[in-house]
């Protein structure tokens, strides 16, 4: 199924821990995704011009998920509105997870901040032996109850009030964590520990890459990332995160 | 679907050529049409502008490329392109599929470069050439043939030496009077003129305490260049008698008829595809209710009609 541009509605909303919101949407976008792709989100405003993307966290046959932190005017927007609420998507955006390519017997997924949502529908879907590594800055954790459900998980925060005290790459070293195959979502210096660690156990890793965009759909060429070789589509080693990504087998990316 | 439609005629004409409709796309902003074909019927369009193409493929700027800033955005892609053969390739056979017409925008470092795309586009299906003199974010030539009116006026000459198509100058804000570039651009022999490209701009990331953009400065567009852009399409329609093609902002059918009432006989839609993917389509709906609504014919009435 093709993307989709619409008027959506809100179901619920809710916050999690300060600053984290959750939003259940009614829309036809839940139909054809796949988790670790996204949405694009308008604000109503049309001062700001260009959609904020928003990974998806939980599908349901007629629903989405969106976990997103508060960082702006947009996302501020967004955290006011409420069931019955109108609000502007677009999507599904980007390629997702591989679930089924990969040797799922053992996954680990890795989570860092805002960067973990998308792994819930991900350690909903998968069906191995998994491994869920997340990070938080302090206590305030969110997902994390519900993450668990999934998977064996190991919690690291920046403060060590829970868990390992550093980095989601500080937790697994400590306690050892290997498996079959990597999924990670978070900023770009926990993927590049991913990548080394991947590279290091001769793991398979794929990663979802971050970058400013202004279209979402491929056609701007906004949101280019760096690939190890010529991308096919730019010819030059630029890939698009927005439509080429945002997972990329980490092997392929330089970081 | 797009029927024919006898009592109000949206067809425009700019050099010989016909347009179903006076709508199309700001290049860069659509690609080559095929990603925004899963929203909008480019059967509908007036033409598709492609995003600019050079000789050899461009890697483009570091990123971030792109930012927001108040009712619009800025921009330092740095004319990222695959090169003229993958261009011909694939995105001139995408494009054979469409009923609308095709204008291919160039962009080079030197004038060879320029010519050389030119030259290769000769045979190929393409209804115009629309030259990139007006880039704000590659280094080398691009904008330097667009600020000074007798280099802008020595690289037209020698592209309409080689061109087969018609030769659209995509001019540049950037300069202290549009008109003289203007006036340059038709007197060595262009055959239609498109403006504004983007206006050079900065944005600073508090936080960061840093430039926004990778590249330190980037091309803004969106609504808030259009009374900028549609003060100097008017400049540029008073100054020369060949067509114009204007964009700068437009977001709906009330921002275009302001275009072409300014003296554009085609616009094009930019930025605002970001903010809506179905903004060319609403553009062109809308054209037609106003002119049910105020009995207008023929669109072309419309073009330059406030002096
Ligand atoms: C593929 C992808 C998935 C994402 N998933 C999530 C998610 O699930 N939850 C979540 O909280 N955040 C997510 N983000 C980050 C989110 O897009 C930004 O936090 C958001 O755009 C900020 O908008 P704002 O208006 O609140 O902030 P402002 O700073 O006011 O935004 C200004 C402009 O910058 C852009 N921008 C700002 N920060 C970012 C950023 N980190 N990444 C990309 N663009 C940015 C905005 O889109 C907007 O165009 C994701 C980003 C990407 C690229
Ligand atoms: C992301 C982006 C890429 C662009 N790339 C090109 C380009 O390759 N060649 C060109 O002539 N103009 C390019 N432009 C300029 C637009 O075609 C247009 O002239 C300008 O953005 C003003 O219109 P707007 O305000 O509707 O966007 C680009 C603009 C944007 C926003
Ligand atoms: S945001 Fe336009 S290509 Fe990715």
């Amino acid at each position: 199924m093709g993307k989709i541009r619409e008027t959506a509605k809100v179901i619920s909303q809710e916050m999690l821990v300060k600053d984290i919101y959750s939003m259940w949407i009614e829309t036809d976008i839940a139909k054809g995704s796949v988790p670790g792709q996204f949405i694009s989100v308008y604000t109503k405003s049309e001062a700001r011009l260009l959609p904020r993307p928003i990974s998806i966290c939980e599908i349901r046959e007629d629903a989405l998920r969106i976990v997103y932190r508060i960082a702006g005017a947009g996302t501020r927007e967004f955290s006011t509105y409420k069931a019955g609420d109108s609000i502007d998507i677009l999507g599904p955006l980007g390629n997702g997870f591989p679930v089924s390519e990969a040797d799922n017997s053992r996954p680990v997924l890795i989570g860092g901040g805002i960067g973990i949502p998308p792994m819930l529908e991900l350690a909903k879907q998968l069906k191995g032996d998994k491994t869920i590594v997340v990070g938080y800055r302090d206590a305030d954790m969110f997902l994390d109850k519900e993450l668990e459900k999934y998977g064996r998980l190991i919690i690291a925060t920046d403060d060590g009030s829970v868990g390992t005290k550093g980095n989601v790459m500080d937790a697994m070293a400590k306690q050892d964590i290997s498996g079959s195959v990597i999924y990670a979502c978070g900023p770009a210096p926990m993927l590049r520990g991913v990548k080394a660690f991947s590279e290091e156990k001769g793991i398979e890793a794929y990663i979802s890459m971050e970058e400013r965009m202004a279209c979402g759909v491929g056609a701007c060429l906004g949101c280019v990332c760096r690939t190890k070789d010529t991308d096919d589509h730019s010819k030059v080693r630029n890939a698009r995160v927005c439509k080429d990504g945002p997972v990329f087998k980490a092997s392929d990316i330089d970081l | 679907m797009e029927t024919v439609d006898n009592k109000y005629d949206l067809s425009v004409n700019i050099a010989g050529v016909t347009f179903k409709n006076p709508v199309m796309e700001g290049s860069g902003t659509f690609g080559s049409g095929m990603e925004y074909s899963e929203f909008v019927d480019l059967n509908r369009l007036g033409a598709v502008v492609t995003k600019g193409v050079a000789n050899v493929p461009w890697p483009g700027n570091p990123t971030p490329r792109v930012c927001e800033v108040y009712g619009g955005m800025l921009n330092a892609i740095g004319l990222q392109n695959p090169g003229i053969d993958t261009f011909i390739e694939r995105d001139l056979e995408f494009l054979k599929n469409y009923d609308t017409r095709v204008i291919v925008n160039v962009c080079g470092k030197t004038v060879e470069d320029y010519l050389e795309v030119v030259e290769r586009l000769s045979d190929e299906a393409v209804d115009m050439l629309e030259i990139n003199v007006s880039c704000p974010n590659v280094k080398e030539g691009a904008i330097a043939f667009g600020q000074k009116a007798d280099a802008l006026y020595d690289i037209t000459s020698r592209i309409k030496k080689t061109a087969k198509q018609p030769v659209i100058m995509k001019l540049s804000p950037n300069v202290t009077d549009i008109t003289e570039m203007a006036r340059a651009a038709e007197a060595a022999g262009a055959d239609a003129l498109s403006l504004i490209n983007t206006i050079t701009a900065m944005k600073i990331d508090i936080n960061r305490r840093a430039f926004a953009l990778a590249n330190k400065t980037g091309g803004l567009s969106g609504p808030a260049i259009k009374p900028v852009a549609v003060r100097m399409v008017y400049q540029t329609a008073q100054a020369v008698k060949i067509p114009i093609i204007g964009m700068g902002g437009i977001a709906n059918a009330e921002d275009a008829l302001e275009f072409i009432m300014a003296g554009a006989s085609a616009v094009a839609v930019g930025a605002m595809n970001f903010h809506d993917p179905y903004t060319t389509v609403r553009v062109i709906d809308g054209l037609r209710d106003y002119m049910e609504k105020n009995h207008v014919g023929d669109i072309k009435e419309l073009i330059g009609c406030v002096k």
